[in-house]
């Protein structure tokens, strides 16, 4: 065997090793991301009995599903659902509608002061939630809303992230369309709905699931803003669970935990291209 | 016929001369604007209102009570000034908690960049794993934060916990985790590397894939190793890519709060107590408002500094990106 053959398949086997080294090491870090929503899912579903048992089991040694119905049953996750539904489904329709409507002026209607009312609605992204969220509070304290849906959802129908985006995407609409649809006798809403919501389905595709993931996960605002049972969310439903059954009842936390992350976790592995880019599109919070 | 005799032509008929015409376009398209801004201002109405109402004068109304003392309990304030700004500014507690919010940051941020950028390289030219890996890799991004911490708080259980189960397996000492002064802050800042790595790779993912393949191929014909061409290729032109990074985490981990308040609770003796929970038990548990106040103002001040510094870092970096 001559030296560049040998050469060559030094190569090829370094270049082998380096490969079986990157899929290990990319396994690996698949297997940590995963493995405690797995451990959430098998605790959820392991009798009571099994939980403590030395060393763990790493597979049940039958489905318990009345973990499920205990979980349900011992503090009203119906209740909850309801909520969270109710708010996430009336905040995230709020976001796109007003999104539309308010990005297609800030383009499309020439009005005095335009561009500085713009600015003003961007400045809204700079102050963190917290500055706001408190004096929120003592605002709606005094509205007599504190513990309602009004509260829960009027504050935060407006995501100036979702103005801010539909606006990027409605500039690059040509002009001559909007004549064109003018000259047809098409009055404003009518060019909205029909021209620019079609043209911008992506974009507000990604605003849905956007809005959606953050206003089902969210927390500080339904934690201070609700005070009973009946009209927490799912979140601080959960949150106080742990506290009650946490450190006993792992098996029951895990049931409600999973019970909590299902559905934005289905509509992901569902539609993943959209959530990745819906999510990411942005690095701040709307 | 020509335009301008048809334009005689019709102002005579009407009996009017072309400046009364003209006077009458002018009035029409007067008119026009008006509708156009009435119609603009219509558009914008319902989001305009919602934010005056709710973000400009919420945030200006803690401006101003961040001057008095108040209890929220009571109805009379009392303007102190400066006072509450002096107090916190010199309170030992303010300190510690910005110290634990500094040292979380330290913590997670540099940690989840770091792998997030190794995973993003290995990932790079493997495009059959991609989508799998992605999938893997964002599940923890997208699940709730309470749930998430409720199962690193089992697993960190002290006694039945995982963890401790793989230490004894390793022949260690059990560990008391969240109970711990000096570990319960560690611990939670594995969560969240476990939980933000997966978005940071996705950012830089995208800044890798946008370097063009040629400055690779004319760097291997100069017969650069690979370990050269990431510092000279790679890491460079991922700068812009890791300042906004940086500065989004900065941003976001400054605010920590769900995950403190379901797993800790700012103990074991206040040692994951961080800015946006001590905000909020002098809130809602001391309801000293006038105090929390100027507490989010101080957060409010730092985290427009980051910002600032990101417009007049971004601004330079930017243009050797692309």
């Amino acid at each position: 065997m001559d030296l560049r053959e040998e050469q060559a398949r030094d190569y090829r086997i370094r270049k082998g090793a380096l490969r079986a080294l990157v899929y290990a090491f990319l396994i690996l870090a698949a297997v940590i991301s995963l493995f405690p929503l797995y451990w959430m899912l098998l605790t959820s579903l392991k009798p009571a009995e099994e939980i403590f048992v030395f060393p763990p089991t790493f597979w049940p040694s039958r489905f318990a599903w009345e973990n499920y119905i205990a979980a349900w049953n011992s503090s009203p996750f119906g209740r909850y659902y309801l909520n969270s539904i109710i708010v996430t489904f009336f905040t995230t329709g709020a976001h796109v509608a007003f999104a539309c409507l308010t990005a297609y002026a800030f383009v499309c209607i020439r009005f005095p002061g335009r561009e500085v009312v713009f600015m003003a609605f961007l400045g809204t992204m700079m102050i963190p939630h917290v500055v706001n969220l408190i004096p929120s509070f003592v605002l709606l304290k005094k509205l007599n809303w504190i513990n309602t849906y009004r509260g829960l959802i009027v504050p935060h129908v407006i995501s100036v992230f979702g103005i801010f985006l539909l606006r990027q995407f409605f500039m690059g609409v040509p002009k001559d369309y909007e004549d064109a649809a003018k000259i047809d006798g098409c009055g404003r809403l009518g060019i909205l709905w029909r021209m620019y919501v079609p043209l911008a389905k992506p974009a507000i595709s990604a605003l849905t699931i956007f809005s959606f993931y953050h206003v089902w996960n969210d927390f500080f605002w339904p934690l201070i803003i609700t005070s009973t049972d009946d009209m927490r969310t799912l979140q601080i439903g959960l949150r106080y669970y742990i506290d009650a059954e946490g450190g006993s009842g792992w098996e029951l936390v895990m049931a409600a935990g999973t019970m909590v992350v299902a559905p934005v976790l289905l509509a992901f592995f569902l539609l993943q291209r959209q959530f990745v880019r819906g999510i990411t599109m942005t690095g701040l919070k709307g | 016929m020509n335009n301008a005799d048809l334009g005689k032509f019709s102002g005579s008929v009407a009996g009017l001369d072309s400046a009364a015409i003209d006077a009458l376009n002018r009035r029409l398209m007067r008119r026009k604007i008006l509708q156009e801004a009435v119609t603009g201002y219509l558009f914008i109405l319902p989001a305009l209102f919602i934010l005056v109402a709710f973000w400009f004068i919420p945030t200006f109304y803690a401006f101003v009570v961040s001057f008095f003392r108040w209890d929220f309990m009571n109805p009379v304030k009392t303007f102190v000034g400066l006072g509450n700004y002096r107090e916190l500014l010199t309170s030992l507690e303010f300190w510690k908690v910005m110290w634990n919010t500094v040292y979380y940051m330290i913590g997670a941020i540099p940690l989840a960049m770091f792998f997030a950028l190794v995973l993003a390289l290995c990932l790079n030219e493997k495009l059959k794993l991609l989508a799998w890996f992605r999938t893997a890799a964002f599940a923890p991004v997208v699940a709730s934060i309470v749930a998430m911490a409720a199962v690193w708080m089992w697993m960190y259980d002290p006694i039945n916990g995982l963890l401790n189960y793989f230490l004894q397996l390793c022949g260690m000492k059990p560990l008391k985790w969240l109970t711990d002064t000096q570990l319960a802050m560690p611990a939670l800042i594995l969560v969240d590397i476990w939980k933000h790595t997966g978005y940071d790779m996705i950012i830089y993912l995208a800044g890798i894939q946008s370097i063009p393949d040629s400055y690779y191929e004319a760097a291997k014909i100069d017969g650069a190793n690979a370990w050269q061409r990431f510092w000279k290729i790679t890491w460079p032109l991922l700068g812009p890519t890791t300042l906004f990074i940086l500065i989004i985490s900065v941003i976001q981990r400054f605010q920590v709060f769900s995950m403190v308040h379901t797993m800790t609770k700012g103990g074991p003796v206040q040692a994951t107590d961080v800015i946006v929970y001590y905000l909020y038990e002098k809130a809602f548990v001391n309801f000293e408002m006038g105090y929390a106040f100027a507490v989010a103002y101080v957060l409010f001040l730092i985290i427009f500094a980051v910002t600032v510094i990101q417009w007049k870092v971004g601004a330079k970096k930017v243009h050797y990106g692309r």
